[in-house]
């Protein structure tokens, strides 16, 4: 952080990011042209309806996709310039990711799903076992270690979704419609965690919804989407925001 | 990922899938079982053939002659002094050469033609001297009788076709050993034969000079074989019998006798001496040796280095053909690996986006590739030595039956067992490699996008 200036670190910055898709003889252009930037430390909605592209954003942000033109800087990375074998780095220390389907491994127990990331990242084994303690028992989850995914609720199972997005303490957050298989109730217990993790580890967060209403509750920003292009880019008057 | 972890969720994935994982690791040890039975019986051929041939004494042993013997063998080209100033083929001859480094015994060949009279009677036959060692040559395997009782009893061994003649049965009739014997086991048969007598030393005015008296010795039979008395085996081509020392103590008058009466010293000489040497790899050198004592030698080049290299090609194709099986196996690890792609895309997918890279999903599916490689390698060995031994015990059966003594046609060295489980483990690991890579390239977008 420079001296003199109050400004944070940038988390997120894509420049005119593109997404081009060939669908049989037809183009589709799921992210077409985006350029925005989130500061460290905020909590971002990507707010579309289906097909809007905010999933695919997303995924680009994630490394998961590249960038069909433009670029995408997270963490300070750029992502369309690292190898297949970087960018498997990037996700594994920099980036947790929550998902709508939770997508849990089903054949293996709560604390072994919280476990895998650290097997990527080649944690100790002993450590392995306390982190994912300590994580689990974070969401609420401590008696429950050695149940399969199964066995859980939807909003337990989003749980163990988050301890494990946390596991590897990335800067940043990025769900996917994470409420989206949720009744009310338990989707707002899910979106405290979200805001404290934002709030107490000062974690940037973006998160993709179709429900302006649930973004308007806890994000501080909310960038609209449609027909892959940046529509609307404003702050919640609602939440108070570190900016 | 590390190399514990790997291996940890690989057995779990196999685990996930375990009727079709063990069905693929069953065919693996097929096709393990099928090349180590292959080459097991290979190998035990090869043994049981090399035994044969040292048994045979065809390529151990090294016919000694006199140059002096001017019928001698490679008359032509030997160096050395002339025929006439050679030494004589004699006892001491025999005892130098018996003397030599990687000699196991020298014995003079004797033999001779002579009558043998069976119930009064007269028969011709050629009569042969046979060593103590020839006990243990595999051409008396399967004899009836016994072997000599001594060095010097009055006993004889009949050829079949010698003691077919005694009996009146036609040449071409079929009886069986036992028929055979039973009705020659103990009988006499007379000998007639020409004895060298020399003069006592005292009135010895040449001591080359001997008379030859007619003699006849009573011979009990002992034993009848069953082998081919125009084989190329040094001591065995006659029809009859009997012990060397007897043969020697009775002083039969050899056709060298009359060839060479004129020779240097008193004692007489032995028409050729076969020498059996300690393994056929010293035949040339032992060759050399005798030569260089003045001798003419002849022996059948080492046919074991020829029968090596016949067997390496037999290995190679029971080896192609038993892995025929294990290369049917190999599609069977890909289609299940394949099929575990399909299967588990959501979660490889579910993987990379928490950060595994393309390095640690290949390993992951290689580890499967190998867990069963390893699993079908042992399985497999086990299953081709059970299905070994099923084979050389229904040999052993239909070669009793046949009367013929037991073989071991199949045998299974330490080191086949070890290379089929690597072999199978690497054939595995070259069948994960397809779906391995096809695994490490999956679009994790696609596949988390895939319900």
């Amino acid at each position: 952080m420079a001296a003199g200036t109050l400004q944070p670190p940038v988390a997120i910055h894509t420049e005119n990011v593109c997404r081009h898709y060939a669908m049989g003889q037809s183009l589709i252009r799921a992210v077409d042209g985006i350029s925005f930037e989130v500061p460290a430390g905020e909590f971002v909605a990507l707010l579309g309806a289906s097909g809007s592209g905010k999933s695919s954003l997303l995924n680009l942000l994630a490394g998961l996709d590249r960038p069909t033109s433009g670029t995408v800087v997270a963490q300070g990375s750029d992502l369309a310039k690292l190898s297949r074998e970087q960018l498997a780095k990037y996700r594994l220390r920099a980036v947790g990711m929550v998902f709508q389907s939770f997508n849990l491994i089903p054949s293996m127990t709560v604390i072994e799903n919280v476990e895998l990331p650290m097997r990527f990242a080649e944690v100790d084994r002993a450590q392995r076992g306390k982190l994912a303690e300590e994580s689990l028992q974070r969401v609420g989850l401590g008696a429950r270690l050695h149940h399969r995914p199964s066995e859980l609720s939807g909003g337990e199972q989003q749980r163990v979704s988050l301890a494990r997005a946390l596991i590897n303490r990335p800067q940043l957050l990025l769900a996917d419609e994470p409420t989206g298989n949720l009744d009310s109730r338990t989707g707002s217990e899910i979106m405290n965690l979200i805001g404290e993790f934002n709030r107490a580890l000062g974690m940037t967060v973006v998160m993709v919804t179709h429900e302006r209403a649930l973004a308007e509750r806890y994000v501080q920003r909310m960038i609209f989407l449609e027909d892959g292009k940046l529509i609307q880019d404003q702050r919640n008057p609602l939440v108070g925001g570190a900016a | 990922m590390k190399l514990y972890d790997v291996a940890e969720l690989g057995l779990r994935n196999l685990r996930e899938s375990l009727l079709r994982n063990s069905l693929t690791t069953v065919g693996i040890s097929v096709g393990v079982a099928s090349l180590v039975a292959m080459l097991s019986l290979g190998i035990g051929l090869q043994r049981m053939a090399s035994r044969r041939l040292e048994k045979s004494g065809l390529f151990d042993t090294v016919i000694v002659t006199s140059r002096r013997d001017a019928r001698g063998f490679n008359r032509d080209n030997e160096e050395g002094p002339s025929p006439a100033e050679s030494p004589s083929l004699n006892e001491s001859a025999r005892q130098k050469i018996a003397q030599l480094p990687n000699v196991l015994e020298a014995y003079p060949d004797i033999r001779f033609v002579t009558e043998l009279r069976f119930n009064d009677k007269p028969y011709l036959s050629n009569v042969a001297g046979l060593p103590p060692s020839a006990r243990n040559n595999d051409a008396f395997d399967g004899m009836q009788g016994s072997f000599f009782s001594s060095e010097t009893a009055p006993e004889v061994i009949l050829q079949k076709s010698f003691a077919q003649e005694l009996l009146g049965m036609k040449p071409f009739d079929e009886p069986s050993m036992t028929s055979l014997a039973k009705p020659l086991l103990g009988k006499d048969l007379l000998m007639r034969y020409a004895e060298r007598v020399h003069p006592p030393a005292s009135e010895a005015a040449d001591a080359a000079a001997y008379s030859v008296v007619s003699r006849e010795q009573k011979l009990k039979i002992v034993g009848v074989v069953e082998l081919d008395p125009d084989s190329m085996r040094g001591p065995t081509r006659a029809r009859v019998f009997m012990p060397l020392k007897l043969a020697q103590d009775l002083h039969v008058m050899q056709p060298s006798d009359l060839r060479d009466p004129t020779g240097p010293g008193s004692e007489p000489a032995y028409g050729n001496i076969s020498v059996r040497v300690k393994d056929p790899k010293n035949v040339l050198t032992v060759e050399a040796a005798i030569k260089k004592l003045g001798f003419n030698t002849f022996s059948i080049i080492d046919a074991t280095h020829s029968m090596r290299e016949f067997f390496a090609v037999l290995d190679l194709f029971l080896g192609i053909f038993g892995s025929l099986a294990l290369a049917v196996a190999s599609i069977g690890i890909i289609n299940t690996l394949v099929m575990a792609i399909l299967e588990r895309r959501r979660e490889i997918g579910i993987m990379k986006a928490l950060g595994a890279s393309d390095v640690d999903v290949r390993w992951l599916f290689f580890a499967e590739a190998g867990a069963m490689g390893v699993f079908g390698g042992g399985l497999g060995v086990a299953l081709g030595w059970t299905i070994g031994r099923v084979i050389n015990f229904g040999t052993n059966v239909y070669l009793k039956r046949q009367h013929f003594p037991p073989e071991q046609i199949w045998f299974v060295p330490w080191w086949l067992v070890l290379a089929a489980i690597v072999f199978a483990v690497v054939v595995s690991l070259l069948s994960g490699l397809y779906p391995a890579n096809r695994a490490a390239k999956l679009d994790p977008v696609q596949a988390l996008r895939y319900e």
